[in-house]
């Protein structure tokens, strides 16, 4: 049946289940202590695994729970509202890359992996920025049964912890995918960039000197499944993290006072949280939307939904933080206030996979052009 | 009863047939676009036809009782034939107070007896109702009504104005709330809650002119005007409560209305539509890169709005502030509303100076829609009102 809306059994548990998680393993004195930091939090990371979160996508021939990723939604969205800095979210959209482009021997060997808690992690910006995923100057050249990889991967995360990267090269002109695993990169071709979310462990990956055998070339190269699941966990986290915002910014409104009075009591600041707050549910419901049309296996609605979401959400978020900032006076302007740690998480996602203006422009022709 | 979906999707075929033979004909007039801007006798005429049919057809009123003149059917039965309306773009019912708020607020709190005399009338559209809540002195600040209600012998005499009362000049009945004391510190015990007939001496509704140039409210005046002691709903004193109970109603906040459509909605492809026809520099504004990036966030906004009725649904997805949606309603809708009319005028190059006439793009019918909007972002509590109600009571922020 055709829902504007569905919501499962299994999504309401996880739901549940991830946010009581996350709201023990992510109180903000945990991420503050996170920010910039050389590791992951690998206790943490045992834990989801063993709760089979990074199963979720997975199918069950391959060891998962075979949920898809509308059931994944709730996961990232309890992360995003804690503002958990895990790799959780680049592995399963590595997963997700596997199962849609990979060979049957690739999901074989990497699939129950990941489940059991391997990480794998996307290389597909490079330094001028670009959202397009398959205009890029990355190259692979076959030399008899291996590839040669040359160029510049940016945004890499989580890259020296990884067990695998999956990058985007161009191969005789066409843009394909190349599994890379951690031992067969170089230390030194991993460099921490300094990113404004700070909570992100993000290197750059310079792919010059790196041979992998043939094998590691990916099948398929799916590009619009990798953008789809990208968008659909991004805007789960920025609804999630919209949900944080708010909460950060209420609870200062109805301790602060000033001129005698709560600040919350004044118009000026409680209008615009409002405005904020209704951005939040209109985000929320744009997200599980596109979750049931990615369900549903519906592209061209899915893919309506999927960039609405992000420009909704994009627009939303960096708003919130932006406000929760400015709302919180002089204590808003230093380190210590965390609404700086929101905006830092907003303009992050902001920029990952598209901003409001790029899935405007992609919706013009959907929404405008079409006969009738 | 339980329905079928095979028992509904053949009453939604009915339906859309019945609809679609049945739809009046052009009236050769512009239809005014909600029931507050109801500015002729010919088409307040027209309107007032239309939903004594679609009630003897027996699409109005489906889930209310049967005793009082509806047909108690589930509530999906009347919500099919109420999409269907909006969905066939029919003229409204325009017995909006009677079907919305008066009519559902006496099935809930009214005595027998007022249920037998109303609720089929306000059905038929025989009786037409009217809301006597604001006043010249106290718009969206309700408890400071002055009007007063001073009990003598048998009757209630009432003095004072109300204002905004749409379809005044034809109503038969007001909800109205009256001052019955004026002794006490708090302002909201003193107030009281009526049925009371328009018919009366001393009632007099006098239209206003609204900004667009047309007639479709009125002031009405009390002069010593005498209704019946049993007009009081409740007992004295229990008005405030029972206005924010009409108020949920208004809100949108619970079911319980009678169904039908309140007005012509406009949506977002009529906007889309429109920039295909009104030319800008030219070229159709359609093709404006600044005008396609605004109609597509518009476009996304008004999907995340009509999302959010389907979202609502969903407890599991509503827990942090799970009165946010339902609370906000007529905020989203009024303003989303206001936002599309500016940008229907604002696409029309130099012609969105134009208002209406024969020249105008659509007859001026854009500029109109957009001056006629401030109906909902300042009527039912401005938007500025519902940001704070929706911060206090939603987000627990502390009183302004």
């Amino acid at each position: 049946m055709n829902h504007q809306i569905a919501f499962s059994d299994e999504q309401a548990m996880l739901l549940e289940t991830a946010a009581d998680f996350c709201r023990k393993h992510s109180p903000i004195e945990t991420v503050r202590a996170s920010l910039n930091a050389d590791q992951i939090d690998a206790e943490t990371w045992q834990q989801l695994t063993e709760l089979g979160w990074l199963g979720i996508n997975v199918t069950e021939e391959f060891g998962g729970l075979g949920l898809g990723l509308s059931c994944v939604v709730p996961v990232a969205e309890s992360m995003g509202r804690y503002l958990m800095g895990s790799p959780y979210i680049g592995a399963i959209i590595a997963s997700e890359c596997l199962a849609t482009s990979g060979t049957r021997g690739q999901k074989e060997e990497w699939l129950p992996k990941i489940v059991n808690g391997a990480i794998g992690s996307m290389g597909l910006t490079e330094t001028n920025g670009s959202w397009l995923l398959n205009a890029i100057e990355a190259q692979a050249v076959v030399q008899e049964d291996v590839l040669e990889l040359s160029g510049t991967k940016c945004f890499v995360t989580d890259a020296d912890t990884a067990n695998f990267c999956i990058v985007s090269v161009n191969v005789e002109a066409k843009a394909r995918l190349v599994l890379v695993r951690r031992e067969q990169i170089p230390d030194e071709n991993l460099r921490r960039e300094v990113v404004i979310d700070e909570t992100r462990r993000s290197y750059q990956l310079d792919l010059d000197g790196i041979t992998v055998p043939l094998d590691q070339l990916l099948k398929g190269s799916d590009f619009q499944a990798l953008e789809f699941a990208s968008l659909l966990l991004l805007s789960a986290e920025i609804a999630g993290g919209l949900v944080g915002s708010i909460h950060c910014i209420v609870e200062y409104l109805n301790t602060r006072k000033a001129f005698d009075k709560i600040i919350g009591s004044y118009q000026a600041l409680k209008h615009p949280t409002v405005k904020i707050l209704l951005d939040l549910e209109a985000m929320r419901s744009h997200l599980y939307h596109a979750a049931t049309k990615l369900a549903e296996g519906n592209t061209d609605e899915a893919e309506v939904a999927l960039r609405m979401a992000k420009a909704h959400g994009s627009a939303a978020f960096s708003s919130a933080g932006d406000r929760a900032v400015q709302f919180h006076g002089g204590f808003g302007f230093t380190y210590e206030c965390d609404a700086q740690l929101y905006l830092r998480r907003a303009l992050w996602c902001q920029y990952q996979f598209g901003d409001e203006a790029y899935h405007r422009r992609l919706l013009e022709p959907m929404l405008l052009d079409q006969a009738g | 009863m339980n329905a079928t979906e095979i028992e509904l999707s053949e009453f939604r075929e009915d339906v859309s047939s019945w609809f679609s033979e049945n739809k009046p004909s052009n009236p050769g007039f512009l239809l005014p676009e909600t029931f507050m801007e109801v500015g002729t006798d010919s088409q307040f005429e027209f309107l007032r036809d239309w939903q004594r049919k679609v009630y003897e057809a027996g699409y109005l009123g489906m889930a209310w009782p049967e005793e009082y003149g509806g047909r108690g059917m589930p509530q999906v039965f009347q919500d099919i034939a109420t999409q269907e309306m909006a969905s066939q773009r029919l003229p409204f019912m325009p017995n909006t107070i009677g079907l919305n708020w008066a009519g559902p607020l006496i099935l809930k709190m009214g005595a027998e007896d007022d249920k037998q005399k109303y609720i089929k009338n306000i059905l038929s559209a025989e009786d037409i109702w009217c809301q006597g809540f604001s006043e010249p002195e106290a718009g969206s600040d309700l408890g400071n009504s002055q009007c007063r209600a001073v009990r003598d012998g048998d009757d209630y005499v009432i003095n004072g104005s109300k204002i905004w009362t749409s379809l005044g000049t034809y109503a038969k009945y007001m909800i109205l709330l009256a001052r019955t004391s004026t002794g006490g510190t708090n302002k909201y015990a003193g107030l009281s809650y009526f049925l009371a007939p328009m018919n009366v001496e001393g009632v007099d509704p006098k239209p206003i002119q609204k900004l667009t140039g047309e007639y479709g409210f009125c002031q009405t005046y009390f002069d010593d005007a005498r209704i019946p002691a049993d007009c009081l709903m409740g007992s004295e004193g229990e008005g405030w409560n029972i206005a924010m109970v009409t108020l949920t109603f208004e809100r949108g906040a619970t079911g319980g209305q009678a169904g039908g459509i309140a007005s012509m909605e406009l949506n977002i492809n009529d906007v889309v539509e429109l920039s295909r026809r009104a030319m800008r520099n030219g070229k159709p504004a359609i093709e404006d890169p600044h005008i396609r990036s605004q109609l597509v966030q518009l476009m996304t906004e008004s999907t995340g709005n009509q999302l959010m009725a389907a979202r609502a649904k969903i407890p599991a997805l509503a827990t942090d502030w799970p009165d946010a949606i339902p609370m906000s309603g007529k905020l989203r809708g009024s303003e989303l509303k206001r936002r599309m009319c500016q940008l229907a005028v604002s696409l029309q190059g130099a012609n969105g100076a134009r208002f209406v006439s024969e020249e105008a793009i659509d007859g001026g019918k854009w500029q109109r829609s957009y001056f006629n909007s401030f109906s909902g972002t300042i009527g039912g509590g401005t938007s500025e009102i519902q940001h704070n109600i929706v911060g206090e009571r939603v987000l627990g922020l502390p009183k302004s």
